[in-house]
């Protein structure tokens, strides 16, 4: 029986719930994983009871204050034992997963969304195949989130080991987000626009939808390439960012496959658009046919009435 | 003198459609391209020269159906072309031993690649490779500016942060906020004049093999509606039906 280690995704609070999912991809591999918590605090960790781990780990060391891949890799690895690595496959934990890797000889298979009998698929091509790989001998694997369920119960406590490693890069500033909302690639629910938004400024209508259910603001490459103000941060789509959240709106979005490359996971899909032959609406659960301005101020209305 | 290399790959047009066959992924009617990321590696590393002097050579690996990536990197302006021979599927480890290898052959102050290669959408290159050289490494970048160091702009937690890298580093390039250069017609020309260096790397066996590819799983069809009343209803199911809200 292979030993399976768990990295913990990490917030400034503490463990991030969808560390329990890791731990049930880790469980496919058999045993009770051994959860690292990556932190500068020890009672982090705390928080990653109940998650289901066999044994949790707080990794305490100052190099984990800010990222930096070359450190992070370095200090998880001297307190990791021998075996599989399961990490979130969010951006900073996929650089951390390929850097860990390389650091032990051995290979990395990114973004997994199955787990089965050592057979890990991913997506490749951008969500347009699937792709099922053959793993022999510890690999570090990075798991999607929103495909696993959370595991629950194991350890109740944490024991602490000090660990260290050397820091190459350093901050020199912090470029705080214009807007206090959420980036698409961290939230779990997006409301999306596209060029059928007519103006950049109707994106106002999105936000405001946006704060009533606590969703991002995403743009597809038609917009933020016809409009100056929308940032390529909030582009979705193969050359922006690929989200797969509980919920995604794509209001005005055509579904360009390049577009569909980056949000064709997502648990469930709203497709709001006039054009009934819109792409988008082949892979939507629920379709509306519908001009922005009239669907958005009635879904907005609903939205406030249900979250009261 | 700062020698700089950019890592390009050969991946299927982003807008072609996919096609399986017996459990593959079916490439032969597709034309093939650099990969969008590696686009905005080449221009970093451009400007990392125009800043402070040197050399750029781009470097891939794959069999000669890929030299036309190298050739397109050559009109835009890169120095040198190389080409580690390879017509094997490489696992991350053995691609990355041989990555490792040609760099240092070759010689590098700085590696640019893109942020991930659009046919896995991994983004281990980068990373593993920095790893294995013991150099420092930053993903994602969206911008840089150039010295005896590099300061780069990559997406942190609650915004942006801007890192000072000490060289040598390996830098994952995301799409940036600036247009990448195309190609002019002496750029072309000497293009097609240019060699490419060929080299080859043995690589160790790889422990992660292919099993299959097939086409993701069809959507069961969807509930549609006519009209923005609709929405009502629809939010109600999100909540009572998905349970989403």
């Amino acid at each position: 029986m292979t030993q399976t280690i768990v990295i913990a995704e990490m917030t400034t609070n503490g463990v991030h719930s969808s560390t329990a999912e890791l731990i049930t991809a880790a469980m496919t591999f058999g045993g009770e994983p051994t959860l690292i918590v990556p932190c500068t605090d020890a009672s982090l960790a705390d928080s990653a009871v109940g998650m289901g781990a066999g044994s949790i780990i707080a990794a305490k060391s100052d190099v984990f204050a800010n990222y930096d891949a070359s450190g992070w890799a370095a200090a998880i690895d001297s307190v990791a034992p021998v075996g599989t690595v399961i990490t979130s496959a969010s951006p900073q934990s996929k650089d951390l997963a390929a850097r860990l890797a390389a650091k032990r000889n051995i290979s990395v298979v990114q973004d997994a969304v199955k787990i089965q009998n050592n057979t890990v698929t991913s997506p490749v091509y951008s969500g347009k195949a699937m792709q099922s790989v053959s793993i022999n001998g510890p690999t570090v694997i990075s798991v999607r989130s929103n495909i696993f369920p959370a595991a629950t119960g194991g350890a109740s406590s944490a024991s602490v080991l000090d660990t260290t490693g050397k820091i190459e890069t350093s901050v020199q500033e912090f470029m705080a987000r214009a807007s206090q909302r959420l980036d698409v690639s961290e939230a779990n629910i997006i409301i999306s626009g596209g060029r059928g938004m007519g103006s950049p400024d109707n994106f106002s209508h999105l936000e405001a939808i946006a704060d009533t259910i606590g969703a991002a603001v995403g743009a597809s490459r038609a917009a933020v390439d016809t409009w100056e103000p929308i940032p390529h941060s909030m582009q979705v789509g193969q050359t922006g960012k690929t989200v797969n959240p509980n919920l995604y709106i794509a209001v005005g979005i055509s579904g360009a496959i390049q577009h569909l490359a980056g949000m064709r996971s997502s648990k469930y899909i709203v497709a709001i658009n006039k054009d009934a032959d819109a792409p988008i609406f082949q892979h939507a659960d629920y379709g509306i046919v519908a001009t922005w301005e009239e669907a958005l101020p009635v879904l907005h209305d609903s939205l406030k009435a249900m979250m009261g | 003198m700062t020698t700089i290399i950019v890592l390009v790959k050969q991946v299927p047009d982003t807008n072609a459609k996919i096609a399986v066959n017996n459990g593959r992924v079916d490439l032969s009617a597709v034309k093939m391209v650099m990969s969008p990321y590696d686009e905005f590696a080449v221009e970093t590393a451009l400007r990392h020269r125009e800043a402070v002097g040197g050399e750029v050579t781009a470097l891939t690996v794959g069999g000669p159906a890929a030299e036309k990536i190298l050739k397109d990197a050559k009109a835009i302006g890169v120095d040198h072309i190389v080409r580690i021979d390879s017509a094997e599927e490489m696992d991350s480890n053995a691609l990355q031993t041989v990555l490792t290898k040609a760099v240092q052959d070759l010689g590098a102050t700085v590696v640019y690649c893109g942020k991930s290669a659009a046919d896995t959408g991994a983004g281990s290159t980068g990373p593993g490779l920095a790893e294995r050289l013991g150099w420092a490494s930053v993903s994602n970048i969206i911008s840089a500016t150039f010295s005896d160091s590099i300061s780069a702009v990559a997406p942190g937690s609650g915004g942006n942060v801007k890192l000072s890298v000490p060289l040598p580093a390996v830098l994952s390039c995301d799409k940036g906020d600036f247009k990448v250069r195309k190609p002019n017609v002496k750029g072309i020309m000497q293009a097609k004049k240019a060699s490419v260096e060929v080299h080859s790397i043995e690589a160790p066996a790889s422990s992660v093999t292919l099993v299959d590819q097939s086409l993701p799983p069809a959507k069961p069809a969807g509930k549609s509606y006519q009209g923005g009343a609709a929405a009502a209803e629809v939010a109600q199911l999100l909540r009572d039906e998905a349970n989403v809200l």
